[in-house]
């Protein structure tokens, strides 16, 4: 028994290619061409799916994007969760199942929860679960109610792609009107870009029996379609789907089956100098008791399976409507041998024309279907007057409902452009454009072929400038519609939200709790939320709030439509862009030699790769780490400096320009000579530490710190040109054109020499804060005595061609004195033992360089600098201030970094926080430095940690610098 | 993505830029000035529910820094710096 509701006959799908698929562990068939529910419903296959919350059968509703009830998840390679199945295009091997289906499909245990419906009205888990907190229960109700898990797995093949487009025009569907107005525009000679989500274009006119100039309006579509592909000013991408609306006319558009086999999606960012949506309309479903029985589908669906697809979704059907668009459907019914029992009408009177597409068939005016009947499928349906009174049963196998027809105005909303309700139509239309947009066809109400042409041909005229052209002939069938937002005398639950589970009863219980704004009702129910966004019901939401209120579907107005349009994947969106792809390093030329030495290389700010330490056989971080600081201590280490941000300043008003941006006086520098300081914002926060050195009159170089260098270039920039844009300066980042050696410890000097400079190394020469250029090791290099250590040291920096050369150099030079290569654990514990700031760890938003003991960077000379005024008021303030200070603890041990210190260590509000704790080679013993109120006044004093468990660890307070307190050394 | 108006390479893309913030009034002399009018300028930023006069650093582009007036309520750039194409 295979394909049993296939027609003999008919559908656009190629029944010489045979395809095998699984769904929910069941083996079927299917052709190519066939969607995952077009090939189910071939089955035979009408329960597919459990609902949300009240896990009732359900089944196949519609036959694309709108689909709200058959969710699958897709397994395998390129698995991934919650995709329509209406939208999942048949592969051989395809293996799906349904979400929310344990433990299976006809057996469900979350079915008791419809036992227990009546306890879960709207709103219940925001009631319920809020005690102690939601997060106890998110876990164990996301598994019973949630959708898909996401994929545990990346795809195993292929990989996504992002572009950008360009275009004059950008048609968002491939429709009558779309590709009408992608040809008349395209032939006018704009750029044009045209985007569908179907597998092939033609939109609706793939489902129905239409003629276009006397001929099948489907051989229109195929000629169109080969013109456009001519034209070179034409692109045209099918399988995607323009899904967000940007300010300044900016689309995402996400192709899914882009030609390339290497691709699994491309993602298209088009800046388009007009956008027409031609994006189709989306039929409402109807709003009855039980009308979520797998077998009540969307008649425009049973339409797109019968004649897109050759398939029967049903052998006895009742089709309910309250418009004309289904008695088309009815006759393509009764063409593919389908038994039409009735066509119930809403509707009092039923226009001629409608009535003359279906002769011979029951037309029910003025009735509705109050009641589906049936357990797991229907089998038939209630039938009364729309007033009531006795109830006639028609048997059936399956109901296709009409409700009316929405323009599909997803796009033309997110554009911010207005919408307005038209009664006639009794739907919401594109009303006011606030962007360069136009709409077209059905998706601004022209809901007849003749119309839909004429529209895109008009809205691609007005934006070439060109006439008009002519339109083919193309006969339709009238659209009446009279409104029916629910049947008021229905029996049983009434769905208007078929993902979510929300019913009218949900509705009118929101209302009468005080949620009467749609938007409210939206959230407090849930309804029009999900993967569909409730492309079918939110009309009926709408209207049924208006009827409960009392007033017009414009008072009522609609939810804001948001991006995307349809489910994107994560990937998609991404593009190339993860990983280091995203976030590339940053690497010094000498990578290769620190990963030879076997560094552990850590991150070190600004996605620079540092050496973490080097350890040797045996050796952990910590006895690395101690023996890399005694060579910087006792003989000579060196380290590579290149990530230090680095900037050069060059013109007339430097000098100036620094004293306005530093604490401290920089224009009174000599040439050769540098200074420490301290850049403020202008409310006083430290934004940045360094050295700045005065090369020549006009020509300065000045480090910032390697996480800051981006953002203080960005800095200088914006106050030179914003405040200063008449002074002489250039400011040119060049932290990547110098790479540098910084060789430091008592022994630093004679290394230098033994390396070979025609610098004068004299200490009275080449004195500590002075720059010298010269020639080291036989390469042109700028020497600067800077010290970040507390250790004597020479900061050689070289073009970044001769590092390498200059890196063995100096470890050839360096071996005779026990040179070391210093990671940054190592640099770490010598700038705490000499009490250095390191930004985010002693510096964040409350402390000033007072309170940091740094009284002295603050120039009392300058009237004004960047943060002065601010600090002054700070500082008039009341109340202790945290200041920066040495602990010892006592007894020796570490303390974590971080860990707050209370008063006598008891359970108090903090006083202070350790901002760091190493184990110290100079004391043998760990040293910290702390943040503590008033701690400048406190030396001495036993100040007290108090960790998370209560522990009391007691330190003394001393000076910050715990090593060579008067800097005889560095100076040396 | 906005389109921004760069006065050296013409309209491009937001995510070559960053958001300077609104244009406040020029720093005022901190001498002349008491604490409560130092305060606010230092503080208030304009926030309009309408065109807002605001910087932008073409950061990959050109490096200039730039002053648009934008609307706020639509993104509309409704007034380009003075030579942008
Ligand atoms: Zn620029």
């Amino acid at each position: 028994m295979t394909q049993v509701d296939r027609l003999a006959t008919g559908g656009r799908i190629d029944r010489s290619q045979t395809l095998n698929f699984t769904f929910n562990g069941k083996g079927y068939t299917g052709f190519e061409g066939d969607t995952l529910a077009s090939a189910l419903l071939a089955n035979g296959v009408r329960l597919t799916a459990r609902s949300f919350k009240y896990h009732r059968p359900r089944g196949i509703v519609g036959a694309g994007v709108e689909e709200p009830s058959t969710l699958v998840e897709l397994m395998g390679a390129n698995a991934s969760g919650n995709c329509p199945a209406t939208t999942v295009r048949l592969s051989e091997g395809l293996v799906a199942k349904s979400v929310n289906c344990w433990p299976s499909l006809a057996f469900d245990i979350g079915a008791l929860n419809q036992l227990a419906s009546r306890f879960i009205p709207a709103g219940f888990y925001y009631k319920t679960f809020k005690w102690p907190n939601w997060h106890v229960y998110e876990g164990p109700i996301r598994k019973a109610a949630g959708l898909a898990a996401a994929p545990s797995e990346p795809p195993a093949k292929g990989h996504f792609e992002s572009r950008f487009g360009h275009c004059d025009v950008l048609v968002a569907g491939a429709g009558p009107a779309g590709l009408m107005a992608a040809l008349t525009a395209a032939r006018a000679g704009l750029r044009v870009m045209i985007a569908d989500e179907g597998t092939e274009a033609g939109g609706s006119l793939l489902s129905r029996k239409l003629t276009i100039g006397g001929a099948p309006a489907l051989d229109w579509v195929a000629q169109t379609v080969a013109e456009l592909a001519a034209l070179p000013n034409v692109t045209h991408l099918q399988n995607a789907t323009v899904w967000g609306y940007r300010e300044h006319n900016y689309l995402m558009v996400t192709e899914r089956a882009p030609t390339n086999p290497s691709l699994l999606e491309r993602t298209w960012r088009v800046r388009a100098g007009h956008v027409i949506t031609a994006t189709g309309a989306i039929e409402r479903g109807l709003v009855f008791g039980n009308n979520d029985r797998p077998g009540v589908m969307l008649a425009s669906a049973v339409q797109t399976y019968v004649k897109r697809y050759g398939v029967a979704p049903g052998k006895r059907a009742v089709i309910f409507t309250n418009n004309s668009s289904a008695y088309a459907v009815a006759a393509d019914l009764v063409a593919a041998g389908v038994k039409v029992v009735a066509i119930v009408d809403s509707r009092e009177t039923v226009p001629e024309d409608a009535r003359a597409q279906v002769p011979g068939i029951e037309v029910m005016a003025g009735k509705v279907v109050t009641e589906a009947r049936g357990a797991r499928h229907l089998r038939g349906v209630a039938v009364t007057a729309k007033t009531g009174g006795a109830a006639r049963i028609l048997s059936c196998d399956l109901l296709a409902v009409s409700g009316g027809w929405n323009p599909t105005v997803h796009l033309w909303s997110q554009s911010r452009s207005s919408l307005r309700y038209d009664a006639a139509l009794a739907t919401f239309l594109p009303d006011i454009p606030a962007q360069a947009i136009s709409a077209a066809g059905a998706a601004t109400g022209d809901l007849t072929l003749n119309d839909a042409l004429r529209s895109g041909a008009e809205a691609a005229a007005h934006v070439a400038g060109c006439d008009t052209p002519d339109i083919p002939e193309a006969p339709d069938l009238p659209y009446a519609v009279d409104p029916l937002w629910r049947v008021e005398t229905s029996t049983g639950k009434a769905f208007l939200d078929l993902q979510n589970d929300v019913t009218v009863d949900d509705v009118h219980l929101a209302l009468r709790e005080g949620y009467s704004n749609v938007e409210h009702v939206k959230r407090y129910t849930t309804g029009g939320m999900g993967i569909d966004q409730g492309k079918t019901g939110n009309l009926n939401i709408i209207g049924t709030v208006a009827l409960a209120q009392g007033i017009g579907m414009d008072q009522v107005g609609t939810t804001t439509f948001r991006a995307p349009y349809t489910p994107v994947s994560f990937g998609a969106i991404g593009g190339l862009r993860e990983d280091t792809v995203a976030l590339p390093y940053r690497h010094t030329p000498i990578t290769e030699w620190n990963l030879a030495q076997g560094a552990v290389m850590y991150e070190s700010g600004a996605r620079w790769r540092r050496p973490g330490y080097f350890p040797r056989a045996g050796e952990g971080l910590q006895e690395a780490t101690n023996r890399e600081c005694r060579a910087v201590r006792e003989r000579v280490g060196v380290y590579d400096g290149s990530p230090l941000g680095t900037v050069e300043l060059k013109g007339r008003d430097v000098g100036r320009f620094l004293d306005y941006l530093y604490t401290n006086v920089m224009s009174s520098l000599k040439p050769g000579r540098g200074r420490y300081g301290l850049m403020l914002s202008d409310d006083g926060l430290i934004m940045d530490d360094g050295v700045c050195f005065r090369l020549d009159a006009h020509r300065w170089i000045i480090s910032t710190s390697t996480g800051h260098a981006d953002a203080i270039n960005g800095h200088l920039e914006e106050m030179l040109q914003t405040r200063f844009p008449d002074w002489n300066v250039f400011i040119t980042p060049v932290t990547s054109q110098w790479n540098n050696a910084t060789i430091c410890g008592p022994k630093a000097r004679e290394v230098m020499a033994a390396l070979g400079t025609d610098i004068d190394l004299a200490p009275e020469a080449f004195p500590f804060m002075s720059v010298r250029d010269g020639v080291v090791a036989g390469l042109p290099a700028r020497v600067v005595r800077v010290s970040f250590t507390g250790e004597l040291s020479f900061e050689v920096n070289v073009a970044p061609r001769h590092m390498r050369a200059l890196w063995a150099k100096v470890m050839e030079a360096g071996q005779p004195f026990g040179i070391l290569p210093v990671g940054s654990e190592a640099s770490h514990v010598l700038r705490v033992e000499k009490g250095f700031l390191s930004l985010g760890h002693e510096v964040d938003g409350t402390v000033d360089a007072h309170d940091l003991g740094m009284g002295w960077v603050m120039s009392k000379k300058k009237a004004d600098h960047l943060g002065k005024r601010a600090v002054q008021i700070r500082r008039d303030g009341t109340g202790p201030r945290r200041e920066l200070v040495g602990v010892i603890p006592e007894p020796d041990c570490q303390i974590p970094e971080g860990a707050p210190l209370t008063p006598g260590g008891g359970r108090e509000e903090t006083e202070g926080f350790v901002t760091a704790c190493v184990w110290s080679v100079v004391q043998d013993r760990w040293v910290g430095l702390a943040l503590l109120e008033n701690g400048h006044a406190r030396h001495g004093d036993t100040a007290h940690v108090r960790l998370k468990g209560g522990e009391v660890i007691p330190v003394r307070v001393t000076p910050p610098c715990h090593y060579d307190p008067d800097g005889a050394k560095l100076r040396s | 993505m906005m389109q921004i108006p760069c006065p050296f390479c013409g309209p491009r893309n937001e995510s070559e830029f960053f958001y300077g913030g609104p244009v406040r009034p020029s720093r005022p002399d901190p001498a002349a000035v008491n604490d409560e009018d130092w305060t606010a300028w230092l503080t208030q930023v304009p926030n309009p529910l309408g065109p807002v006069q605001e910087h932008w650093w073409h950061a990959r582009g050109c490096g200039t820094w730039l002053t648009i007036w934008r609307d706020t309520r639509t993104h509309d750039v409704v007034e380009a710096p003075d030579d942008a194409g």
